[in-house]
């Protein structure tokens, strides 16, 4: 009998330093996984929480964590060399076949961003849809995530980035993410499709004005964050109406999440 | 096959069951109720005919026999995680209609729901055996014809357990060898079709988004203590938290348990980095309802609730569900009328 609860040992492969409370640990591990799925990751001892992969490639799997917790104060520990317990992946992520030829813009808000990066690389290098837009949202300047990559995406004509609030060395946007809504290229905007992916409050505002723009609601994706102690569909924390965030999300189109009523 | 037991017939059934099996029931904890010189009805191991408390409702249901209120799922110690053995010997539970429903219930979310059977619930569970009680009259508090679970066609072995004599109708046969030399009696369980509480059950799509902002929720926000007693006595509440407990100076060792989880119970939601959901309690209170009689059915196709009225029974704020789940439809009737 299969026991799902029961982790893997997953190797540290290197750390890279976001931010200051922001790390990305890269994992060896081969595992079939799409982006926005999560990982229910665990140090014996500390504790297991749902992580949603950031990036993967070959034999590597990228996670970003924010210290925020008694788990991530363990994950914070560890070196390059040491292990971390991993199972997964769970949920249902994000679909690449959804966007085909569509003009996708990809709204993403502080951590909202790793959830979604590999969705913004796969369109990067892969052409399958029209056209690409992205617009990023962070706290202040020392907040943003990926920098090199998101600074390549910037300087490509392909991303606005802007920060709520900066210092004076700041010269770039700055503001909330809804701002920046009419920067983004609405002139096909049957052909648009949207994934707005952020902190609960971020995607509230950015799916309110999507709206009003007179978007479809079945052309707006959202992933939603929860507590989860299982990822099986057997815990109950995740659960909101009919729905199990763990199994039937994390992410939706915004036409079933919104009547997810907590 | 259909048995009459004498008291002492019935007795020397269970002695010669405890070789092979744990027998629960419901039975007497004197003093140990929530006020002074009154009892308490929780399910124990049942030796004899005398330990049964059969004329009270239980203030637990039989749930945590199978699914404990909190169990180790593996330890570690450096190394790989080691999961451990279980007593192997089957149960049988001494229960009613409403509860052999209420396992059927818990038997959808651990083994249906999801990609992955529950192996934890799966090992017990597979041990356990149905010896059902016949309810000659349902108790004050219970509501399990509106909620069809009056009836059940699970059973191994059930009972109607009169003053001198127990009736007994065997279906399962590994139980045949047990009560060889007994007398047989053809006997049919009977079951009720009428509680004197009566629950309205809005129909799946009667419930709307208007219902969920409705102020009816209000009322529980006041009177709810966030006790989570409601859930823990309800048998269909299937919830639990994953957590670690570390040992050893080095803090290397230890085991990762689970353990029941509420949604009326504060912390049930929180996210780390502080974000939470349903802070007040007329939103859980909300939550639960709609899970044991729309969301659920939406997914199973059969409400969760069972009518078992423990969580009635057992509410330090006297907060009835039967009421509210009545009120609830007495706002949708309203709806209707405007």
């Amino acid at each position: 009998m299969i026991n799902p609860f029961l982790p893997s040992k997953m190797k540290i492969l290197d750390i890279i330093p976001e931010t200051e409370i922001d790390q990305t640990f890269v994992l060896a591990g081969r595992k079939p996984v799409k982006p926005g799925q999560f990982f229910q990751l665990s140090v014996p001892g500390a504790g297991e929480a749902p992580v949603s992969v950031s990036d993967f490639e070959d034999d590597k799997l990228f996670v970003t964590i924010r210290k925020v917790g008694r788990l991530t104060n363990a994950l914070f520990a560890l070196a390059p060399g040491d292990y971390i317990f991993a199972r997964g992946p769970y949920g249902n992520g994000f679909d690449y076949r959804d966007y085909v030829d569509s003009d996708l813009k990809v709204i993403a808000g502080g951590t909202g961003l790793a959830p979604v990066k590999k969705v913004i690389k796969h369109f990067i290098a892969n052409k399958s849809i029209a056209s690409l837009e992205v617009l990023l949202g962070f706290k202040t300047p020392q907040d943003i995530l990926y920098r090199r990559e998101v600074r390549a995406w910037v300087d490509a004509g392909l991303a606005t980035l802007t920060v709520d609030k900066a210092g004076p060395d700041w010269s770039g946007n700055t503001g909330l993410i809804t701002g920046y809504l009419k920067n983004l290229d609405l002139s096909n905007l049957e052909n648009c499709k949207f994934i707005v992916v952020g902190p609960p409050i971020m995607i509230k505002f950015i799916t309110i004005e999507l709206l009003l723009l007179q978007v479809p609601e079945e052309n707006i994706w959202v992933s939603l964050e929860r507590k989860m102690s299982c990822g099986l569909g057997k815990c109950g924390h995740c659960k909101i109406g009919e729905t199990y965030v763990c199994l039937e999300g994390p992410a939706f189109r915004f036409a079933r999440a919104r009547r997810l009523l907590d | 096959m259909g048995y009459q037991l004498s008291r002492e017939q019935f007795d020397r059934f269970l002695d010669r069951l405890q070789d092979d099996y744990r027998v629960f029931g419901p039975a007497l904890d004197s003093d140990k109720g929530a006020f002074s010189d009154t009892d308490r009805i929780t399910y124990k191991n049942i030796r004899r005919l005398d330990d049964l408390e059969l004329n009270r409702k239980s203030y637990f249901s039989p749930k945590e026999i199978f699914f404990p209120i909190r169990e180790t799922l593996f330890r570690f110690c450096e190394g790989e995680p080691t999961v451990p053995q279980i007593d192997d010997k089957k149960i049988a539970i001494l229960l009613r209609p409403c509860d052999s429903n209420a396992i059927d219930r818990l038997d959808a979310i651990f083994l249906e729901n999801g990609p992955f059977e529950d192996f934890y619930y799966k090992r017990r569970r597979e041990n356990v055996r149905f010896f059902l009680i016949e309810c000659a009259t349902g108790f004050d508090s219970c509501w399990c014809v509106s909620m069809n679970a009056n009836t059940t066609k699970r059973w191994d072995v059930a009972f109607r357990f009169g003053e001198d004599e127990i009736l007994v109708d065997v279906k399962s046969e590994e139980f045949l060898p047990y009560l060889d030399d007994c007398p047989q009696k053809p006997f049919e369980i009977r079951f009720i079709y009428e509680n004197t509480k009566k629950v309205r059950v809005p129909e799946v799509g009667e419930v709307t988004l208007d219902h969920f902002a409705h102020e009816l929720w209000n009322e529980y926000t006041a009177r709810c203590i966030a006790c989570g007693r409601c859930n823990t006595s309800c048998p269909t509440c299937s919830c639990f938290t994953v957590l670690d407990a570390p040992l050893g100076a080095e803090k290397k060792m230890g085991e990762r348990w689970r353990a029941w989880a509420g949604c009326h119970i504060d912390g049930f939601t929180d996210m780390a980095g502080g974000h939470t959901f349903r802070q007040s309690r007329g939103e859980r209170m909300r939550f639960k309802t709609m899970h044991k009689i729309n969301d659920y059915r939406k997914r199973f196709g059969k409400h969760q609730c069972v009518g078992c009225g423990r969580c009635d029974d057992v509410c330090p704020q006297y907060i009835s569900f039967a009421r509210c789940i009545n009120t609830l439809s007495d706002c949708i009737e309203e709806g209707k009328r405007k």
